[in-house]
């Protein structure tokens, strides 16, 4: 996955830091009146660590690991689910005057 | 699937979730935003189950199903007014989840391919703990921040002799133990770096009072990222990284925005410890000052024959539920030809845009929801500022009192209008144990009774 020769450290620096810019000014336009939606769906898309948890219950044989990854599983779907779900209701009743 | 492949789709869901925080610039494409975050997930997800070594789909299967029906639940239950504690319990959620993936790591490293049992490499090792802890210090955390917030705990800060002491010790410890567990990897270790990160999560969060809750939650929102951010090293997964490091700055952005709105330090909010000298005697020679008050009557009728009135809505308005009481008491005066407009503080409310979100679920329209840079100037033309539920947001000791705690912080200037009728419960101080001088202006009316109650009986008075 890395090119040749770089320390996967190193491009994960790289990523995180190029990361860090996007975000840095795509939520500074994010207007204030969102900032609790904002709150929300980070929350829910942070659950993505579900990878790493899917990872762990994925083997066949079960042991320790896997039920760790099993618990993971439950609760960072209770947020995803719970995350954008709640983002929904919230952004649904920023209406336009009637 | 192959690596490269996979890598690919990894790019697009990071992709979809940079989108789902763009869409947030605005309020019409903010729910499209909310689909490419959905997106996002389901690639993530689907890309990883479709991972050669991911074989055991009944299990994972039934942990989405679990998980799915508990936040399907608990997501649409969920009173719109509890929403600072609904976000505090998801993110000690994260956390606790990113504790338990850093434990499968670690317990099965071959899964991840960072080394075997006890023998892992070193960097995946380092990143491995400090993921662990950011997320134990998220969990441990975010439930003392629900607790206050659900008042479970008492949201007055908790303060104890040498706290600060103690906690740089633990912190140090955490290092130490890290440092540690590098030159010899061992169980034992593992478990005491989660223990103490548990131990500091709640020992940092105790001592903040409640109307620090908006900066606490961002920064916990900022810890889960990092946490996230940690595990992706961990993994050397580029969608958990990018994803944590928006998550991170994110909550960090607000964290600094809710400082500003207060124009305290961020290290001062984290020490901890404001508003515990509530000073009682000065709230008690300041209801000795001569203060006038006012009945649901005199209110409807100075309003009604206002041309404008501006709304500052605080957390009192959404412990009282006063919000949808409150937008029939704009309509009607809207009908009656008077200028309706709402006047929100960053730092009103329990958490960043709580005064919004409350707003736009009694339906006012969002373009009569300015912010305080917006309105502000608007005050000394205003015929009426009704302020329901806020108090040290208004007060003018934070321009003129260099000795005031809350001295410096910008302040929605209400005083400036023709008349301010100022609902409250009582004469106590608000939240920092000020007095507010607001009380004793010959402009000001106080109207002492419920929020709720209070617009209710004004829409009465109004009919």
């Amino acid at each position: 996955m890395q090119p040749e020769g770089v320390d996967p450290f190193i491009f994960g620096i790289t990523v995180l830091v190029l990361a860090c810019f996007v975000g840095y000014y795509v939520v500074w336009r994010v207007t204030p009146a969102l900032h609790s939606p904002l709150m929300s769906v980070t929350n829910a898309i942070s659950s993505v660590i579900i990878v790493g948890a899917l990872i762990a219950a994925g083997p066949a044989e079960g042991n320790f690991a896997q039920a760790m990854g099993f618990c993971a599983i439950v609760l960072a779907s209770i947020n995803i689910f719970g995350g954008f779900i709640v983002t929904q209701r919230m952004l649904s009743m920023f209406k336009k005057k009637r | 699937m192959t690596d490269d492949i996979s890598a690919f789709l990894y790019l697009i869901s990071s992709v979809c979730f940079v989108l789902a925080l763009r869409g947030l610039s605005s309020p019409d494409t903010a729910r499209q935003g909310n689909i490419f975050g959905v997106s996002g997930m389901i690639i993530a997800i689907g890309t990883t189950l479709a991972l050669p070594e991911v074989l055991s789909y009944e299990v994972i299967i039934a942990g989405l199903v679990i998980g799915g029906a508990i936040g399907t639940v608990i997501a649409r239950k969920i009173e719109m007014t509890a929403l600072p504690q609904l976000v505090a319990a998801f993110h000690s959620l994260v956390g606790l989840a990113a504790c338990f993936v850093a434990a499968a790591a670690f317990y099965r490293p071959e899964a991840y391919g960072i080394g075997q049992f006890l023998d892992i490499n070193t960097a995946s090792l380092i990143e491995m703990t400090l993921g662990l802890a950011i997320g134990a210090i998220t969990f441990t955390g975010s439930i003392i921040a629900f607790g206050k917030l659900q008042g479970i705990i008492s949201g007055a800060p908790l303060t104890f002799k040498g706290q600060h002491f103690f906690n740089a010790i633990l912190g140090i410890s955490i290092f130490a133990l890290i440092v540690l567990i590098v030159l010899d990897q061992n169980e034992a270790i593992f478990w005491s770096i989660l223990a103490l990160s548990f131990l500091i999560g709640i020992l940092i969060i105790i001592p903040i009072g409640g109307a620090d809750m908006p900066v606490v939650i961002s920064m916990l929102n900022s810890y889960s990222g990092w946490a996230a951010c940690g595990i992706g090293f961990t993994l050397g997964n580029s969608l958990l990284i990018i994803t944590g490091a928006l998550v991170g700055s994110s909550g960090a952005i607000l964290s600094y925005i809710m400082c500003k709105g207060m124009n305290r330090s961020f290290f001062s909010v984290i020490l901890g410890g404001f508003g515990v000298e509530s000073d009682l005697t000065d709230v008690q020679q300041g209801s000795d000052k001569a203060i006038k008050s006012g009945s649901a009557e005199d209110a409807a009728f100075i309003m009604e024959n206002a041309s404008s009135v501006i709304i500052v809505p605080g957390y009192g308005m959404a412990v009282a539920q006063a919000q949808h009481a409150l937008r029939e008491m704009g309509d009607i005066l809207k009908e009656k030809g008077v200028n309706v407009r709402y006047a929100i503080h960053p730092v009103a409310g329990r958490m960043p845009g709580h005064m919004n979100v409350l707003l736009a679920e009694a339906n006012v329209p969002y373009e009569q929801v300015l912010e305080l840079d917006e309105i502000n100037r608007d005050f000394s033309q205003t015929d009426v500022a009704f302020v329901i539920g806020a108090n040290d947001v208004t007060n003018p000791a934070a321009k003129t009192d260099t000795s005031s705690p809350i001295y410096g912080m910008p302040i929605l200037d209400v005083e400036n209008a023709q008349t301010v009728l100022f609902i409250k419960r009582s004469m106590a101080s608000g939240y920092a144990g000020v007095d507010n001088e607001l009380f004793f202006r010959d402009n000001t009316m106080m109207l002492f009774s419920d929020a709720k109650k209070m617009c209710d009986e004004i829409v009465q008075a109004l009919n």
